[in-house]
């Protein structure tokens, strides 16, 4: 079930769950054509946050925001949960700043199976803090957002393994159209650092303490 | 069964190409003219049942992306290279440079400079700025463009990087400011933190990754922001220590070193944008001067006949404008191949000997170099230094140059050979399959034109350089009892999750994944299992000499030009290359990385510390 290989042949209890799923959220099989805004390099499609909100990736997550982006899967039980917490202790250096300065977002790569409902068992589990949104959408849509954020293989065997997905956080500024990347399995430090060197309002990209509250 | 689906699916074997290049629908464009045709791919696992079980899914697919298309057509042979290379002179600095970082007076906080009582009192002051422009132009059939530079004060607009003149036992203090804004929008960081590649020097000088710096951003190993960063050169021999000369061990001796930005995860995007120079170093021996009547030296072709070639592959979008994709996992495969700064440049030469002094700049294409006549026919040449380093003896009448990126060749060829009027080719057989900078494909004659060499004049003087039949000695290698003794350590190179791993490590800059006793001497294993990827692998701070070579499991034979003293180790392939390192008179923290710079930038790096 690790594949999505196995979900898109059409057979087994995934696609019933797919069929459920859609049913209930009443969320469109597919877009059509994604729109791709003139200027910017993302499609702005429609997501749903494990809020059960929607969201346009563009409008809402990406303009002119310091984001972080990766993929994952609530089944993934290869890399997944050391990346969750790796990524969650990124969180923690950021400190205040998730959610407010820095932007950290986790999509699905099996948006079939991973309703909101699944990603918020899942923020539940991994104890995610505010300022960190995981993702779901049309199967299409995320497959065009995996493109667009440099999150496939060339060679199409490893591309369509979810076993071999790509460990990447992707790491942009929009505002200057300035992307990178850090992987997820190294060091939470050297992660930030990267986030630090895109986020013009940092200074010094090591992480550093926040200052003692003063309790005079 | 593999060739024909291949074939079939060709359009969609490259689902992605960035967001500026969407197809809008029809048939995608002609691949790079030079390169392997898509049908001829040999991505061998791509076998039978698998492929069957991925046909369905590639048909089912939402979107059409198609191949990047080829940068526009340029008209060759327009551009002049100078006659002579642009050299940077030293000059006053104010503020006068310091041991410990002078953060009052705006500079990065680096930690203090090694050696500084031995080296920085006498050194010659240098300042280099890193620049923005928006005038250049690769080739009159684009437009002028932004790019960044390495300018000395008073630049000269001809070059996008001046060459530095260095000897041993003159060290230098480089002052590099940043001038880029630090509002860029775009591909590339305004944060710089510039590497010498390779000299043997203070971490603190050495362009650590992590020492990125501009007025407002410190890197994660600097204590702070700065708007110039001093770099102590201090241009000795390795074995300064052992040897207590003062010198070192001359046999130790660097030639052709270059700079470039190597700021992590940004080191492919700022060097596309143009952050790369030569920095030649000279010593008795190699001396930089043809008329040199000491004993002993070489009397080689020396400047203006002594010039530095940077290879560079380059994309261009269909405006003419330079084209990165920040995002692909791939990386852009260049097709245009600019030199010095030039696409399809002409360098003109005296009837004479010449040095030229080869360098692959990357990003990820592989070349090898022939020197052609109009109608093809091989000339021969005399190969002198391999990665800046003269060989023991030249080797004569060579036909080609095999350069991985951050290679280098110092070719001698003798121009009075030919005619006043002769005009020749430097071509490239080397070809990738298409956007494919995982590694080089197959030589293919007639190959690519990217250097138009006439011969137009006769020479000022006559000449008289020289190509003596010994150049440098080396170091004699230890017995087999003695290397058999010495520490192994072994590093694997290998793909994971999309990117490239170190022994199944990612770089983090805080951690050093190998802590080496100053003045040791280890050998370095250094494997790839994959045979889907060439890994040109660069260690920092000292040269190795390779002792073995095993590719899919057959030890091969060390090629002669690869018997001196080597700082980039191409791993083609399932291979393991063994290495003598040693490390000495210095401290601190280097690097080893892939310097096929998409690899480096998805994190085949990692952090070393001599202590």
């Amino acid at each position: 079930m690790n594949t999505r290989r196995k979900l898109l042949t059409g057979m087994g209890a995934a696609a019933c769950g797919l069929v459920a799923w859609q049913a209930s959220t009443r969320l469109p099989a597919a877009a059509p054509a994604a729109e791709v805004t003139g200027a910017t390099r993302f499609p702005n499609v429609t997501l749903y946050t494990h809020e059960g909100k929607q969201v346009k990736f563009y409008d809402d997550l990406i303009r002119g925001k310091v984001v972080a982006l990766n993929m994952m899967y609530a089944q993934c039980e290869r890399t997944c949960p050391t990346s969750t917490a790796n990524l969650r202790q990124v969180q923690k250096l950021l400190g205040e700043r998730a959610g407010r300065e820095v932007f950290m977002y986790s999509l699905s790569l099996q948006p079939e199976l991973d309703t909101p409902e699944r990603l918020r068992e899942y923020v539940k589990r991994y104890r995610i803090g505010p300022g960190w949104l995981l993702l779901t959408g049309a199967r299409a849509d995320i497959d065009l957002l995996r493109r667009h954020l440099g999150f496939f293989d060339v060679d199409p065997v490893v591309d369509f393994n979810d076993l071999s997905h790509t460990g990447m956080l992707r790491i942009g500024n929009d505002r200057l159209d300035r992307w990178t990347m850090a992987p997820t399995l190294t060091g939470p430090e050297q992660i930030l650092s990267t986030i630090n060197h895109v986020d013009t309002t940092v200074v010094h990209t090591a992480y550093r303490a926040p200052e003692p509250v003063s309790l005079g | 069964m593999k060739s024909s689906f291949l074939t079939g699916c060709s359009g969609k074997l490259r689902p992605y190409s960035g967001s500026l290049f969407l197809a809008k629908g029809g048939q995608p464009p002609a691949a790079a003219v030079q390169d392997a045709p898509a049908q001829a791919s040999r991505r061998t696992f791509l076998k039978g049942g698998a492929a069957l079980m991925a046909a369905p899914l590639l048909m089912t697919s939402q979107k059409s992306f198609a191949a990047l298309p080829p940068s526009p057509p340029t008209v060759p042979w327009q551009a002049i290279l100078p006659d002579e290379i642009t050299l940077v002179y030293g000059a006053p600095l104010s503020p006068a440079p310091t041991e410990a970082a002078n953060i009052a007076n705006g500079e990065a906080g680096r930690p203090p400079h090694q050696r500084w009582s031995e080296f920085g009192p006498q050194a010659e002051p240098y300042e280099l700025h890193i620049a923005q422009r928006d005038d250049w132009v690769f080739n009159p059939s684009y437009p002028p463009q932004r790019t960044w530079t390495y300018q000395a004060a008073e630049p000269d607009l001809n070059t996008l990087a001046p060459v530095v003149f260095a000897h041993y036992g003159h060290p230098i203090l480089c002052r590099i400011y940043n001038d880029l804004p630090a509002e860029h929008v775009g591909f590339g960081t305004p944060d710089v933190s510039t590497h010498l590649h390779n000299l043997h020097t203070g971490s603190e000088s050495d362009g650590f990754p992590g020492d990125y710096y501009s007025l407002t951003k410190a890197g994660p190993t600097l204590t702070g922001p700065g708007g110039f960063k001093d770099h102590l050169y201090s241009n000795i021999y390795a074995g300064y220590d052992e040897l207590g000369n003062g010198m070192g061990d001359y046999r130790e001796a660097l030639g052709t070193l270059f700079y470039h930005d190597h700021t992590t995860d940004f080191t492919s995007a700022n060097i596309v944008r143009g952050l790369i120079g030569f920095y030649l170093l000279f010593d008795h021996l190699d001396s930089g001067d043809e008329h040199d009547p000491t004993p002993g030296a070489l009397r080689l072709p020396s400047h203006p006949y002594d010039y530095p070639l940077g290879f560079a592959d380059r994309r261009f979008d269909p405006n003419g404008i330079l084209y990165y994709d920040q995002v692909s996992p791939e990386g852009v495969l260049g097709d245009k191949i600019v030199v010095n700064g030039k696409i399809e440049p002409v360098l003109q030469v005296a009837r004479r000997k010449y040095r030229l002094r080869l360098l692959n700049e990357g990003p990820s294409r592989f070349y090898q170099f022939y020197l052609v006549r109009p109608n093809n026919v091989i000339q021969p040449f005399t190969y002198i230094a391999n990665d800046g380093n003269l060989l023991e003896t030249p080797l004569l009448n060579q036909t080609s140059v095999r350069l991985g990126v951050a290679e280098r060749a110092d070719i001698v060829v003798d121009f009075s050979r030919y005619p006043v009027g002769t005009e020749l080719y430097v071509v490239n057989r080397l070809t990738h399959l298409p956007d494919d900078t995982r590694q080089p494909y197959q030589v293919v004659a007639p190959g690519v034109r990217v250097l138009k060499i006439v011969v137009n004049r006769e020479p000022p003087e006559q000449d008289v350089s020289q190509v003596p039949s010994t150049l440098r000695p080396l170091r004699p290698l230890p017995t087999t009892a003695q290397l058999a003794a010495l520490p192994v350590r072994r590093f694997l190179f290998e793909r994971r999750q999309n990117m490239w791993a170190i022994n199944g490590q990612f770089i983090d800059i805080n951690v050093p994944r190998a802590v080496i006793p100053q003045g040791s001497a280890e050998i370095w294993e250094l494997t790839s299992i994959d045979d889907g990827w060439d890994h040109p692998i660069h260690i920092h701070f000292e040269e190795g000499r390779i002792l073995s070579k095993v590719i899919n499991g057959r030890s091969v034979a060390v090629p002669p030009h690869e018997r001196g003293r080597k700082d980039v180790f191409v791993i083609e392939g399932r291979a393991t290359t063994r290495v003598l390192m040693r490390f000495r008179d210095y401290k601190g923290k280097y690097v080893m990385h892939c310097h096929n710079l998409i690899h480096e930038d998805h994190a085949m790096m990692m952090r070393f510390d001599i202590v």
